[in-house]
């Protein structure tokens, strides 16, 4: 049988198998429009008290570091306390959407491109960023490569305090509502890459950073 | 993948006395379940799984709705959607997905349709060079090939002195001590391959029917790499992967985590849309999904339809009696544990599993943590009926149990039975507590003890107390 009557022959099963006919197949999708025109939440856990302090005792959690900073004009000085104080070079690639910022002034050599396998620290933003589960929202797009929190040792994300959303369910609304169309890449990411793979030990640094650095800016 | 599951008594009765399996199995245990226990404690964890199975059962009732919608949805942002009716035709299609785009190699993030179908021999029988890029998979791959153990920890047997010598034999650089130091060797081999593969092809935890993507998650960040760098990439999946709406996948993400390594989130959630866009820099350019029959349509409808609510996370085996004495390997294919001990039958057959359903002490543990209520225990029981309907328990067990039920059925002979065998046991325990050498069935004590009867039956000691 050719591979095309593969699909035929699956859905065909499925359907006889759930007793689909014409009739309740007409039914079946208006309650399935109804569905998605729903878009019913499931039970949602509570989450009291600051976005912005909970997002980052989350973050801490997982094992990424946080810092608070009054606006976007001092983000710069914060990231390169950051790597001085690790040690890490004062070498950066950044998004192409943060090129505006004054990095030069605060003696760390900038370029806004995508990462390459070769960069050591990479610089991002964030769509959103989420407070139950202390996540930073990225999206792929031309002036946010996904790569640059990826494949550098060190990610440093900026997250404007104001787009703390509590749950990934409004992080999803703010895709909906900004984007219309879900980019190619909605990622989450929770702390630095993680293996337990070799006898059950956690190690940092699977194949992704090995520390995850988050500036929170009060004003955007 | 081979099945081997017909030899689960030899492979568990070895397993059960190898003493450094044990002690790898038992961290494991302390770790999994110490960290559900934790993880579950922030969420309404009753409501979540009853919300959790609702969402899944939603997607199987109307199955072929959603997968329309489904592949309705994806197509139009650029994905396009091939079927498969066993595992033979994954690799057919991937295959026929390599030539088309000129592929050499392809990065792998873990797929468990990928084992079932055998998928890493078929690419190289053809010339695709395949690399798995989770760091289990990756050294059970170098490894000549060997196969998981776990479905989220693969190479959860191994050893640190086995993936030392491992890799310095593979990877011919001077022999590392320390897990950080062979994790950062594993991480800059598997750099070179995840910059010069051609190809991408990951699993899919969810199907998301509303915006036609799918969601990874992982904590290496190996998806992410698999499904952003190639300029191809291909997503093999069940079709009972499809769920409705983004909420739905904000649900399962509460849970799946949670149930799974004890998280709260996984490092690395990603949900994939269509292809590149103009004007990105990254991303694939060519997007397939492979939707996967292999047994799962045959399950709708039927008995066993509650299976295919599973959302792989692994829960049942880590807390699975059975599983933490024997390990995964006992179980002979692709999947272990209670979800394996009813998966594996249905999809290769009831007579070439004839033990997995009966790999279990029905205790219920898995049923009670499954995050989408999946009653394991039942199916198990099913099962062993649908054995004994097709007449394929062994010969003796069929005879002793005719002798049994003829037994019961004549209460004079029966106590007299009774009585004999109370004496032979209190004989054989030789004054002592329990049995540990039964002469009638040595094999069946050879890993177990038998508590030694006190030398009167019941019904003896009734009707004494009643004459008392
Ligand atoms: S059966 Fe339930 S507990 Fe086991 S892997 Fe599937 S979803 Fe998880």
């Amino acid at each position: 049988m050719a591979i095309q009557d593969s699909r035929a022959d699956i859905l065909g099963r499925i359907r006889r198998r759930l007793g689909r006919t014409a009739e309740n197949a007409a039914a079946g999708r208006t309650a399935l429009n109804a569905v998605l025109a729903r878009r019913a939440q499931g039970p949602r856990p509570a989450v009291e008290g600051d976005l912005v302090a909970r997002f980052c005792a989350r973050a801490e959690a997982l094992a990424s570091t946080a810092e608070e900073v009054a606006s976007m004009d001092e983000a710069p000085a914060a990231v390169v306390r950051y790597l001085a104080a690790h040690d890490l070079p004062r070498q950066a690639v950044a998004w192409p959407q943060l090129a505006g910022l004054d990095w030069a002034a605060a003696g760390l050599r900038t370029e806004g491109r995508p990462a390459n396998g070769d960069d050591l620290v990479g610089i991002t933003g964030v769509f959103c960023a989420v407070a139950e589960t202390g996540s930073l929202v990225v999206l792929s797009g031309a002036g946010t490569p996904a790569a640059n929190s990826l494949l550098p040792e060190t990610h440093v994300a900026l997250v404007p305090a104001a787009r703390i959303v509590r749950g990934m369910e409004e992080a999803f609304d703010l895709v909906r509502a900004e984007c219309g169309e879900p980019p190619r890449a909605v990622n989450f990411i929770s702390g630095p890459s993680r293996t337990g793979d070799i006898e059950q030990t956690l190690v940092l640094g699977a194949h992704g950073p090995y520390r995850v650095h988050i500036v929170v800016v009060r004003q955007p | 993948m081979e099945i081997r599951s017909m030899h689960f008594k030899a492979r568990a009765s070895a397993a059960a006395v190898d003493r450094a399996l044990q002690a790898k199995l038992t961290t494991a245990k302390a770790l999994f379940v110490e960290g559900r226990r934790r993880a579950v404690a922030d969420i309404d964890l009753e409501a979540t799984r009853e919300a959790s199975k609702g969402i899944r059962d939603a997607g199987i009732a109307d199955l072929d709705l959603w997968l329309e919608r489904f592949e309705a949805e994806a197509t139009r942002r650029g994905g396009r959607v091939l079927w498969a009716r066993d595992g033979a035709e994954i690799c057919r299609l991937v295959i026929d997905i390599a030539r088309r785009h000129g592929v050499k190699k392809a990065i792998k993030s873990k797929s468990m349709l990928s084992e079932e179908a055998g998928l890493n021999a078929a690419l190289e029988a053809a010339g695709v060079q395949p690399v798995e890029t989770d760091l289990g998979e990756y050294i059970l791959q170098i490894n000549g090939n060997e196969t998981p153990s776990h479905i989220i920890a693969p190479a959860i047997h191994k050893t640190r002195e086995e993936v030392a010598a491992l890799f310095e034999r593979v990877h011919r650089r001077p022999r590392k001590r320390e897990i950080g130091e062979m994790t950062r060797e594993a991480r800059e081999v598997l750099r070179a391959h995840f910059l010069s593969a051609d190809m991408g092809i990951s699993g899919g935890n969810f199907l998301v029917a509303e915006t036609g993507s799918v969601a990874l998650v992982t904590n290496e960040g190996n998806g992410r790499m698999v499904t952003t760098l190639p300029r191809v990439h291909v997503v093999i999946t069940g079709v009972e992967k499809v769920i409705p709406t983004l909420e739905d996948l904000a649900t399962l993400m509460r849970i799946l985590p949670r149930s799974a390594t004890g998280q709260t989130i996984s490092n690395y959630f990603s949900l994939l849309t269509g292809v590149r866009r103009p004007g990105d820099t990254d991303g694939p350019e060519h997007l397939y999904f492979i939707l996967v029959d292999n047994g799962r349509v045959d399950l709708l409808g039927g008995g066993f339809q509650d299976m295919l609510r599973c959302i792989r996370c692994a829960a049942c085996m880590n807390h699975c009696p059975v599983y933490q004495t024997v390990g995964g390997h006992a179980y002979g294919w692709v999947y272990p544990g209670p979800m394996g001990a009813v998966l594996t039958p249905l999809f290769v057959g009831i007579e070439n599993a004839i033990d997995l359903p009966h790999a279990a002490t029905l205790c219920n543990q898995c049923g009670a943590v499954c995050p989408v209520k999946i009653p394991l225990p039942d199916l198990m029981r099913k099962l062993r009926e649908a054995q004994v309907e097709r007449g394929l328990r062994p010969r003796r067990e069929r005879l002793a149990l005719a002798a049994w039920s003829w037994l019961a059925r004549h209460p004079a002979l029966y106590g007299l039975a009774a009585r004999i065998g109370a004496r032979y046991l209190k004989w054989q325990a030789g004054g002592g507590e329990r049995i540990r050498v039964m002469g009638m069935a040595p094999a069946w004590t050879a890993g177990r003890d038998f508590p030694a009867p006190e030398g009167r039956t019941f019904r003896e000691q009734y009707a004494a107390g009643r004459r008392a």
